[in-house]
Order: C-alpha cells, then sequence, then structure tokens
C-alpha cells in the first residue's frame, strides 16, 4: 500500500486511488485462511486452489491453515523452472482438508543464489520425508530440519539429479571410494 | 476350525461355516497366558508394543553392552524389497528405528522429463509394480486435465474395473506376504492363487502381467478382449469363497491374532500427522477414501462402502483390505453389469493415434500417426495435482508442461514413501520381532518408495 502511494506521489495524479482488490475464493474456509495474509495471492490452476506465497511467511501460513482444518501435508516438491523465471526454483506444498474437503496447493518462488526455506516440520511433521527428498533433488536446504540428509541418492553423491543442469547420461556412474569425475 | 479341551476333559469342536463360538474369537493363546500369568496388564501392553513411550531419550549411561545397533535390511526377506532399517535395541526392545531408503532408486522423474506424454505410462507403471493400473491412471488423468479432454463412458468404465482388479490383485499379494512374514505360509499359497486369477485376466487384457501401460492419455489401450464378461463372472464366482478361506485361516486364528492384535499401532492423530493414507489410515477409523470424496473416472456412480477399522493396530490393517477386497468385488460387478457400449478412447485426433484401418486409407490419419508417435502431442502450459486411491493411500501426480510434447516435471506423490514414516512411530518401544508384523502391515513397496 505505500509503495503504491509513494509512486502516486512521484506521478503526481492526485484522483483518488482505485483499490482493485485482489482475486480471493469465494467466501469459506479457504477465503477466511488467505484474507489475513497481504502478500498471498490465489489463484486457479487448472481448476484447483492455489496460494503464491512469499517463502518468509510459509511457517506462518501452515500453522494458520492446520489451525483452519488442513490437517494434512501431503506432498511437498519442487520444480526448477532455470531460466524460465527470475527465481529459478519454486516448492510446492499440497495440503488437504478432510473437515471441509478441499486441497490447497501453496507455491513459494525459490532463488537460486539462496536456496533456503523454513520446514515444515514442525507443523507437520509428515513433511519431513519429502523435504528430505526435495534437498536432494533440487539442493534447496530447509532450516531447522531435524535431520537434513540425503534420502535417496548416496551420502557421498555430488549434485542434484533434478536439476535441470544435471545431464541425462552424461554422468559416469559414480563409484564409492574410487577415482570422483567432477 | 479349532478345537478345545474344556475342563472335564471333552473337547468342544467348532466346525467352519457354522455360528463361530466366544473362546475361538477371543483367541486360545493358551501358552502365552501361563507365561505371563503373573504379568500385570500393563507390563503386557508395554511388552507387546501397545503403549507407545515416545519421550524417550538416549541415556549414554547405558554402555555398549546393553544397547545394541543392528542394521535389518537392505537384503532381508521381511523388508520387501530393500529397505533398511536402523535399529536400536534394548535387549528385545526397540528403542529407536530409522528407516533408510534409496536401493531401489533410479531415477524415474528424471526420466519423465525425457519422455514425451505418450511414453510416460510406460514409465510410472514401474513405480508401483504391485499396482501398475493405478501409476497409469494418475499420470493419465493430470495429462488429460492439462488438455482438457473428456474421456468417453466405455474408457472410464474400463479404467476403473481394471484399477479395481488390480487393487484386489495388491491387497492378495499384502495379505499373502503379511502371512509368510509372520509365519503363516499358506495364506502365501492361497493369495498367490487367487491373484494368479486376476493376473491371467490383466495379461488376457493388456497384454502384461504387470507394467502394462495399458491406460494412457485419451483412453485405454485395447478394448476388453471376447469373454471378458466369463472371465469376470468368473473371478466374482471365485473370490467370496476365497475371502471366507482366508479367513477361516487368519482371522480366527489365535495365532495370526497374538501375532497382529494390538501390535503397531498407530492413531488416528498420528496417521493425520505423518500423512499417512491408504489402509493404515482408514484402519485408524478415519473414514477418507479418494474413490469418495474426490471420485475419478466416473466411480462415482458405483455403490460401494469405505472399510474402516478402529484400533489401528496391523490387525485392523489386514481386515481393512480383506474389506476392501469385498468391495472392489461389489465395483466390478456393477461396471460389468452397467458397462456403456462406444469407443474405448477420446475422439481427440491429436492426442490418441487414428486406428490401423484409417491409417490406410486417409493421408491425414497417416500423418497424425507419424507426428504422434515421433514427436508426441503438445499439452498446453500450466501444472495441476491430480491424486487417486491406490491400495496403498493417496497416490498423486504433480505434473508441469511448460507447452512442449514432453513434461518439464513430472512427480509422484508416492503412498509408501509416506506411509514409511509410520515405521518409527510403529516401532518405538516395541519387541523387535514386531517390527516383521509392523512392515508387512502397511504394505510398502520400495519400487514405490525409491521411484
Amino acid at each position: 500500500m505505500s509503495d503504491n502511494a509513494e509512486d502516486r506521489e512521484r506521478s503526481g495524479v492526485d484522483h483518488a486511488p482505485v483499490a482493485i482488490p485482489r482475486p480471493l475464493p469465494e467466501a469459506g474456509v479457504l477465503a477466511n485462511l488467505i484474507e489475513p495474509f497481504a502478500d498471498a495471492a490465489w489463484e486457479l490452476s487448472s481448476g484447483q486452489d492455489v496460494v503464491l506465497l512469499p517463502r518468509a511467511q510459509l511457517l506462518d501460513f501452515a500453522a494458520a491453515a492446520k489451525a483452519a482444518g488442513f490437517e494434512m501435508c501431503v506432498d511437498v516438491t519442487a520444480v526448477d523452472y532455470q531460466r524460465a523465471r527470475s527465481d529459478r526454483f519454486e516448492l510446492v506444498v499440497n495440503l488437504v482438508s478432510m473437515r471441509h474437503g478441499e486441497r490447497l496447493r501453496l507455491r513459494l518462488a525459490v532463488p537460486a543464489e539462496d536456496p533456503t526455506v523454513p520446514s515444515l516440520v514442525s507443523v507437520y511433521p509428515g513433511a519431513n520425508f519429502f523435504e528430505r527428498e526435495v534437498f536432494d533433488m533440487f539442493g534447496i536446504s530447509f532450516d531447522d530440519h531435524p535431520d537434513m540428509t540425503r534420502i535417496l541418492m548416496p551420502d557421498d553423491w555430488q549434485g542434484h539429479p533434478l536439476r535441470k543442469d544435471f545431464g541425462v547420461g552424461s554422468v559416469p556412474v559414480q563409484f564409492k571410494e574410487s577415482h570422483r569425475v567432477t | 476350525m479349532g478345537d478345545k479341551r474344556t475342563e472335564q476333559g471333552t473337547t468342544e469342536l467348532w466346525v467352519s461355516g457354522t455360528e463361530e463360538p466366544d473362546w475361538l474369537v477371543a483367541g486360545t493363546d493358551e501358552g502365552a497366558q501361563q507365561m505371563q500369568r503373573d504379568e500385570t496388564a500393563e507390563r503386557t501392553i508395554e511388552q507387546r508394543g501397545t503403549r507407545v513411550i515416545d519421550d524417550f531419550v538416549i541415556d549414554d549411561s547405558i554402555d555398549g553392552d546393553e544397547r545394541m545397533v543392528v542394521n535389518m535390511g537392505p537384503q532381508h526377506p521381511s523388508t520387501h524389497g530393500v529397505l533398511r532399517l536402523h535399529l536400536e535395541l534394548e535387549g528385545e526392545i526397540v528403542r529407536k528405528v530409522k528407516p533408510i531408503i534409496g536401493y531401489l532408486h533410479t531415477g524415474m522423474e528424471k526420466t519423465a522429463e525425457q519422455l514425451t506424454f505418450l511414453q510416460g505410462p510406460t514409465n510410472v507403471t514401474r513405480m508401483d509394480y504391485l499396482a501398475p493400473l493405478h501409476n497409469e491412471l494418475v499420470f493419465s488423468l493430470a495429462v488429460e486435465r492439462l488438455l482438457g479432454i473428456e474421456m468417453p463412458p466405455r474408457a472410464q468404465a474400463i479404467r476403473v474395473m481394471m484399477t479395481e482388479l488390480n487393487r484386489i490383485s495388491s491387497h492378495l499379494v499384502a495379505a499373502a506376504t503379511n502371512g509368510l512374514d509372520i509365519g503363516a505360509i499358506s495364506m502365501m499359497f492361497y493369495g498367490v492363487r487367487e491373484r494368479e486369477l486376476i493376473l491371467a485376466f490383466l495379461e488376457k487384457t493388456t497384454g502384461l502381467r504387470m507394467n502394462h501401460n495399458y491406460i494412457r492419455p485419451g483412453g485405454v489401450a485395447a478394448d476388453l478382449p471376447d469373454g471378458w464378461q466369463d472371465d469376470i463372472a468368473g473371478i466374482l464366482d471365485r473370490m467370496p469363497h476365497a475371502l471366507v478361506e482366508y479367513d477361516q485361516m487368519l482371522r480366527y486364528n489365535s495365532i495370526w491374532r497374538g501375532r497382529t492384535v494390538d501390535v503397531a499401532i498407530i492413531t488416528k492423530q498420528e496417521a493425520l500427522a505423518y500423512g499417512i493414507t491408504g489402509p493404515s489410515l482408514r484402519a485408524t477409523g478415519c473414514e477418507w477414501d479418494l474413490r469418495k470424496s474426490e471420485p475419478y473416472s466416473g466411480i462415482e456412480q458405483y455403490e460401494f462402502d469405505i472399510a474402516t477399522g478402529s484400533n489401528g493396530d496391523a490387525y485392523d490393517r489386514y481386515r481393512v483390505r480383506m474389506d476392501e477386497i469385498a468391495q472392489s468385488l461389489r465395483i466390478i460387478e456393477q461396471v460389468a453389469n452397467t458397462m456403456p457400449p462406444g469407443d474405448y478412447k477420446a475422439e481427440d485426433a491429436k492426442v490418441v493415434p487414428p486406428p490401423r484401418k484409417r491409417i490406410n486409407e486417409s493421408m491425414e490419419a497417416l500423418i497424425h500417426h507419424f507426428k504422434i508417435y515421433t514427436e508426441g502431442f503438445k499439452v498446453p502450459e500450466g501444472e495441476t495435482y491430480v491424486a487417486i486411491e491406490s491400495p496403498r493411500g493417496e497416490l498423486g501426480c504433480y505434473l508441469v508442461s511448460d507447452g512442449g510434447s514432453k513434461p518439464l516435471r513430472m512427480h509422484i506423490r508416492a503412498p509408501s514413501f509416506a506411509n514409511l514414516q509410520a515405521l518409527p512411530i510403529m516401532m518405538t518401544d516395541g519387541m523387535l520381532a514386531d517390527t516383521i508384523a509392523a512392515i508387512a502391515s502397511i504394505d510398502p513397496v520400495m519400487g514405490d518408495v525409491d521411484r
């Protein structure tokens, strides 16, 4: 809001600002959940509710979502958009509310320079394995995760296989305790 | 059948088929009672691992002689593949469990980015190899949602029938290996025997016993074979008798009950917190089945009930699977009776290859055929998450397309992967022997876990 006010002053336009309401879902659990988070943007993606969130607010939002009835975190994954977006990675969290029969997907932009995200384990303990998988495959690390280690690849593996710049078929097989290809 | 010696010295006999007497259902673990006669009830439930004390901290004063670290697996026969458990034991009590996975990791999500959307099902079908049709279905549904195409009723009905058959065969393997692990080897023979019936039908329809590549974006690969009604009728005829046999063999078996009742308990709250779905969640009494709450492929037209347990122990998980087999049979019967006529694939020439006959007649059909099989069809830009109820729980597919003919990202939310997180809750402060029952009861498929 303050940014908009400054913009108006600079441009010298003095007519009353037209408040463009940000799109919100129809009144219900979801609308009540998103409403207090000013930075959260809601959209429909192929008919499903998606909330785009700054990563600093992830924990607060997750706690609010759990209180609002989203009991289960079914999935945490990530996408590597490489150069297609300014922030290379996107973290995707899927929540389910059995009480309300709703699903909600959170998407968070994660820049390549600082690939860290607060861990959801304190709110949803079941995110543990999924976050380890994201760390293993994308190199996105989770703050305050109880066990931030590789889960699928060997402990001494180099690189993160699901990143787009990790080639297919071009990486020699890595054997433990032997000549290592960098 | 069972017998019981009464105090007077005569023998009570129970013949299967009649109403079972109380002593049979209650279990007759006489030997166990004698061994623990002096023990209080509290001590007994502690030993059985019923009560889970989660505030355990490692006591450094206990030296290495009393605490032992045991690596169970990855080549242990009861770990259903290559699961490794890092166990910390105090005598026979398991104090700490850490599942270590990744031994079957083959980078299938990476492979999916190299395959076109039409080739995708060949890849995902190899993930959960006991329920390959469910994997194909969830991938196809995700692609179809991005494409925005609707399936004809016959394709949907075939999909429902085939996945429910697959659910039965998967639950049969679960019960069979569960029996084998705990020592009821006959269950292995019985379970595999009936599974063979279903696999024979799957082979007749799809050409393969597993990794079918039958359900594809745009429909199914082929129509049902001639005489499919007879095969289905044979399965529907045989299975109810088989279920009675399993019940006679396990449900009223005091050894089986002793090994599974009150073993590896998980509560509803724990299951929700740890993202556990499928029969393991329903065994805790939570009525959550995606076939009811988020129906797919027209499954809402058919009548069935959600099988639930109450106690959340290994026995309830086995019961839920058995009840689900009965419910799947109900669905299959309804589908077979109401199988709609029509086409088994969508009529979108850009997505579905033309039939062989038209290729000989039409130049356009030949071009479409060539383009679909070389370049693949293009899927509009977008992202979606589709979830279905696989035999192991919520099977999800997160699919991102950048508008090309290959996915930008394909992620499978594997139910076994999440369900493995239940192992530490189930096993902590339980007996070592019960780890076998616990692993078998959540029915992990390592291909699904590691992908």
